[in-house]
């Protein structure tokens, strides 16, 4: 009982004192996603830096960035934030404001990358998808068709909470991409899309992490679903007959940005630095279908992988943006009622 | 004498036969899970789908090698150990001064030390998340190795109460009498009686610390992921046969560890 | 010589003294434990208990605003004091976590405050002439001339009610209540309302699992107490094998047996028992099935502790005496039991109610219990007074139940 303790308690103090090289912890989503980012920028950063990517795997939960920020004991250097939680934790002062000048300028990155505490690390989407072997006959084209179960049968996937469900919701119900959160916005718009969730509703299968989605279309546990579109690839590059439909996907972009009193500020600006270099955008975008966020590496990026990019033209026809701001607003109020929704 | 063979008559003895048949189904019920894992850590494929399409020892391979589930089980096995041993510690001391502690609020006294069983993890987690970020613990070994401790005393001391409870203290006064102080009286006496409250105490103990994800969610931070934490990663965010592969090997240390148990405690009985 | 004669009350003294001071050894052993488990658990409770009724954050934020506000009875025009005390308090805000956190605090009593909040506050401080600002001499107009939902009186009632330190809008929000305009207390609307149903559905899911727990861990338990020592052993790592094992694994293991090519219906349509797969997983079938399997163990082991206890005669001398064995097993035996069915109801219930890990994992967006929105609105919103005040929630109805437990429990091992 003793000896394991003792080596234990070794291996705390080990734990604790031994950094040699500088380390960087760097906070993904982890899944396939995580290992991308780990050979297309960590490993080209770890080379160049000789520093140490740590890299830890999380939900998206800002509460840790609030208490570490708060606490004043900050362990995350750089964190992949989403949009909405970017706004919302640069307004509560969880994040640095970026010093562009390091970073060559925003003229390099999309002007939608650009954000007063974060650098976009890559643009995705949310879309629609589907098992082709169980629709011979081609499969769903729209959200309307999402909603018909009669000509499409069986179980639907969507993400638990408020957030794209009534996106998706309205879309169904013959709103135009451009005037979505325009009717959201509307007591009468909401309503809409709560009436439309509540037809779906005994269909409905609701997932919460990004791989639940595509495992179900694999297991046949659902006939169509919303999926991030790089699961999607990534089960289509394993060789299943997985589909996706560019209609009606809403896309939005992943940020870099650096908690508010991180020991490494400088090392993890750095880091980011890395990251937007054409060069590793365009490896990572062969990994991981997301779009880049600095327009030189399109050029990089050979013509079979654009068509799988959701920042390719063609698939942005139809598509839709997530509107952050609408969210930062609306959010509290909407995800409530979502709430009370579920539990009628 | 077990009571069924006093059923005579025949529906009695069909009811019987029932209530076995339910209970072995019940047994398979208990298993299925623990084993249904095993077959497909073994298999070839990305997905937990069934049947498993071929077969490989890749996941195997794959966690073996993975920084993420390596740093998991090796934090498991600091901080287990460590909190059990607080708990076992503060447990038993608490369990024997309780035995012989005789005053009016004994009984509420023994409820808040075993209040910690009750109190909803989420609650622990969140509370303790709350109060020990400002102070530093947030994020570290310490805190989470207190809380799990805290999680895990109540169990030592309700297994070692219930062994002080057929305790003859007689013994106690008979060592005293003979002149050993009361920490020989302790050690010699008082200890190798309650022992087996106290080991089974500990396991108690460690499973709790063992198998704790929501505290870990809340209170741990990159450097302190565990087992069971990178497996609630895993499960929602990579659904891989490498859940399965790990899950097989925990089955297997378990099941290792409770017929070492059942071994020891034949040994002793003998 | 005799010896000295002891009279029956300084025996009686003696005896209370040394009673006293095993008392005193007794609980100077059971302090560290105290201690510790007062450090590490009671003192957080204690803050967050604190929390879900206390937030600071608008009240040190906005001091001059809350100072107007406090004589605006809510419904008379606002005090123009009130519109310059605001952009001052803005100005002197040059923390934007400040400020954010009082947007976010806003936005929860009046969607889109928080823009409204921070778009002012950063005009005020970027630049505030071209918004029409004068930072030096503010004006009452200004405001609404910058951003029309100033004039919104909604907003500055949200503000003024929000400006007390202790607050306890979180606590009642947490079981659908709230305050109108005027501080008395409202329902809040049905289509607001989730609260009430999801601490119902949170007693509900825990009885029908405890429920189930009763009725097959009774016949478990009494049939591993009639099996002979050795069979009994096997039977009880049978039992216990799950107990120890991780409660993670089990959640993945039901998903492959459960979901709707999974084992259970590929069985099922291979017996020609359905044609259709039923759907078992991600819905209230799968949490109940799974919650029943993680609990059972702890029906089992106090029932079977109860029912060893029985005394093992107590069945024949009834049916000597002539009663029929069901009878007797009905009659006699099984009241003997009602300890150990009382004990581990209470626990099996206790531990349900506060679930999280599966039902997150295994159900539906209508199948979330108390647990998990506590866990969402800690970790997603980043409400930290909404998760405490329905972690309060959780914990009152848990203490409620444990008391009972205490009472009901004392003589079983359980119970200690």
């Amino acid at each position: 009982m003793i000896r394991p303790v003792v080596s234990s308690l070794l291996l705390i103090a080990c734990a604790a004192t031994a950094h040699a090289a500088p380390e960087l912890v760097i906070v993904n989503f982890g899944g396939a996603n995580g290992a991308a980012q780990r050979k297309a920028f960590y490993e080209p950063f770890e080379r160049t830096s000789g520093a140490k990517v740590v890299a830890v795997e999380y939900n998206g939960e800002q509460a840790r960035v609030k208490a570490m920020v708060e606490a004043r004991k900050v362990t995350w250097d750089v964190v992949e934030v989403e949009s909405p939680d970017l706004s919302r934790g640069c307004d509560e002062g969880l994040y640095e404001r970026v010093d562009w000048s390091k970073l060559g300028g925003k003229a390099a990155y999309l002007p939608a990358a650009v954000h007063d505490c974060g650098v976009g690390a890559f643009m995705w989407s949310t879309v629609m998808a589907y098992d082709t072997s169980r629709f011979p006959g081609g499969g769903p084209k729209t959200w309307a068709d999402f909603w018909d179960v009669k000509r499409f049968p069986g179980k639907r996937g969507l993400r638990k909470g408020a957030r794209y469900a009534l996106e998706f919701a309205l879309l169904a119900d013959g709103v135009k991409p451009a005037d979505v959160y325009k009717v959201l916005a509307t007591r009468d718009g909401a309503d809409r899309a709560f009436r439309r969730l509540t037809e779906l509703a005994p269909h409905l299968q609701w997932w919460e992490a990004g791989a639940q989605p595509v495992q179900w279309l694999v297991a046949n546990d659902v006939a169509i679903t919303s999926a991030y579109n790089g699961r999607i690839d990534a089960a289509r590059r394993e060789g299943r007959p997985l589909a996706v439909v560019w209609a009606g996907s809403l896309y939005d972009f992943d940020y870099w940005a650096v908690p508010k009193g991180s020991p490494n500020r400088d090392l993890a600006l750095r880091y980011i630095a890395t990251a937007g270099v054409p060069d590793h955008q365009a490896a990572f975008a062969r990994l991981m279908p997301y779009g880049p966020t600095v327009p030189q590496a399109v050029a990089r990026i050979d013509a079979e992988t654009l068509k799988h990019l959701p920042s390719t033209p063609a698939n942005m026809t139809d598509a839709l943006k997530f509107d952050a701001r609408f969210w930062a607003d609306q959010g509290e109020v909407l995800e409530k009622r979502f709430a009370a929704w579920a539990a009628r | 004498m077990s009571p069924t063979s006093l059923a005579t008559h025949p529906l009695e003895r069909a009811g019987l036969r029932a209530v076995r048949a339910l209970c072995v189904a019940l047994l398979a019920f208990l298993l299925a899970p623990v084993l249904v894992l095993v077959p497909l850590s073994f298999s070839d494929g990305s997905f937990l789908t069934w049947p498993v399409p071929g077969w490989s020892l890749r996941w195997y391979d794959d966690v073996l090698h993975s920084d993420a589930w390596l740093r998991a089980a090796r934090n498991s096995f600091i901080v287990a150990p460590a909190a059990t041993l607080i708990a076992t510690v503060l447990g038993t001391l608490a369990a024997v001064g309780l035995a012989r502690a005789d005053f009016i609020g004994r009984g509420l006294l023994t409820s808040l030390l075993i209040a910690p069983m009750v109190v909803p993890v989420i609650v622990v987690g969140l509370a303790t998340a709350l109060a020990f970020a400002p102070i530093g613990l947030g994020d570290s070994f310490t805190g989470l190795i207190l809380v799990h401790a805290a999680l895990g005393a109540p169990f030592v001391l309700t297994t070692v109460t219930a062994t002080l409870d057929g305790f003859d203290r007689n013994l106690i006064r008979a060592s005293a009498s003979l002149g050993a102080d009361p920490w020989a009286t302790f050690r010699r006496v008082t200890l190798p009686l309650i022992a087996p409250g106290v080991v089974s105490g500990a396991l108690f103990a460690f499973a709790t610390s063992f198998d704790d994800v929501v505290v870990t969610l809340f209170l741990a931070g990159p450097t302190q992921v565990t087992l069971p934490r990178q497996m609630f990663t895993g499960i929602r965010e990579n659904i891989t046969p490498a859940i399965a592969a790990v899950a097989t090997l925990l089955v297997g240390f378990t099941t290792a560890s409770m017929l070492a148990l059942e071994w020891l405690r034949g040994r002793r009985e003998r | 010589m005799t010896p000295p004669a002891v009279d029956a009350p300084t025996l009686a003294r003696a005896v209370r003294r040394e009673r006293r001071r095993r008392t005193a050894g007794g609980l100077l052993l059971v302090a560290p434990l105290l201690v510790f488990l007062g450090l590490t658990l009671l003192l957080p409770i204690g803050t967050l208990l604190a929390r879900a009724v206390h937030d600071p954050q608008v009240a040190t934020a906005l001091p001059a605003t809350a100072q107007a506000l406090d004589a605006w009875d809510r419904v008379a025009p606002l005090p123009d004091a009130a519109r310059v005390a605001l952009q001052r308090d803005l100005l002197a805000a040059t923390d934007d976590a400040r400020i954010g956190g009082v947007a976010r605090r806003l936005n929860g009593d009046v969607p889109g405050a928080r823009s409204l909040v921070m778009g002012t506050w950063r005009a005020l401080h970027h630049d505030p002439a071209a918004a029409g600002f004068d930072p030096t001499a503010p004006r009452a107009a200004a405001l609404e001339a910058f951003d029309a939902r100033w004039a919104d009186p909604a907003v500055w009632i949200a503000i003024a009610r929000n400006a007390a330190a202790f607050n306890p809008d979180d606590l009642l929000a947490a079981v659908d209540l709230r305050r109108d305009a005027q501080g008395g207390i409202a329902r809040v609307p049905a289509d607001e309302s989730a609260f009430g149903r999801i601490l119902a559905r949170t007693l509900g899911v825990s009885a029908a699992v405890t429920a189930l727990c009763l009725l097959l861990g009774y016949p478990l338990a009494w049939w591993i107490s009639t099996l002979p020592p050795q069979r009994a052993a096997l039977a009880m790592i049978a039992v216990l094998l799950p107990f120890w094992t991780s409660v993670l694994v089990r959640a993945a293991a039901w998903v492959v047996l459960l979901q709707r090519e999974g084992l259970v219906n590929q069985a099922l349509i291979a017996a020609g028992v359905i044609a259709e797969p039923l759907a078992l997983i991600f819905n209230r079938t799968g949490v109940v099935i799974s919650m029943t399997h993680v609990l059972l163990p702890f029906m089992v082991l106090p029932l079977l502790a109860a029912m060893r206890a029985v005394p093992p005669t107590l069945m024949r001398a009834a049916v000597s005496l002539g009663s029929p064995p069901l009878q007797a097993f009905v009659r006699v035996w099984m009241p003997q039991t009602r300890a150990g069915v009382a004990a581990g109801v209470l626990l099996v219930f206790i531990l349900a109610l506060g679930y999280y890990v599966t039902p997150a994992l295994l159900g539906g967006a209508d199948d979330q219990m108390l647990s998990y929105y506590v866990a969402r609105y800690a970790n997603v919103e980043i409400d930290w007074g909404m998760a405490c005040a329905l972690a309060v929630v959780l914990l009152a109805a848990t203490l409620v139940l444990y008391t009972l437990y205490r009472r009901v429990a004392r003589d079983t091992v359980l119970g200690a």
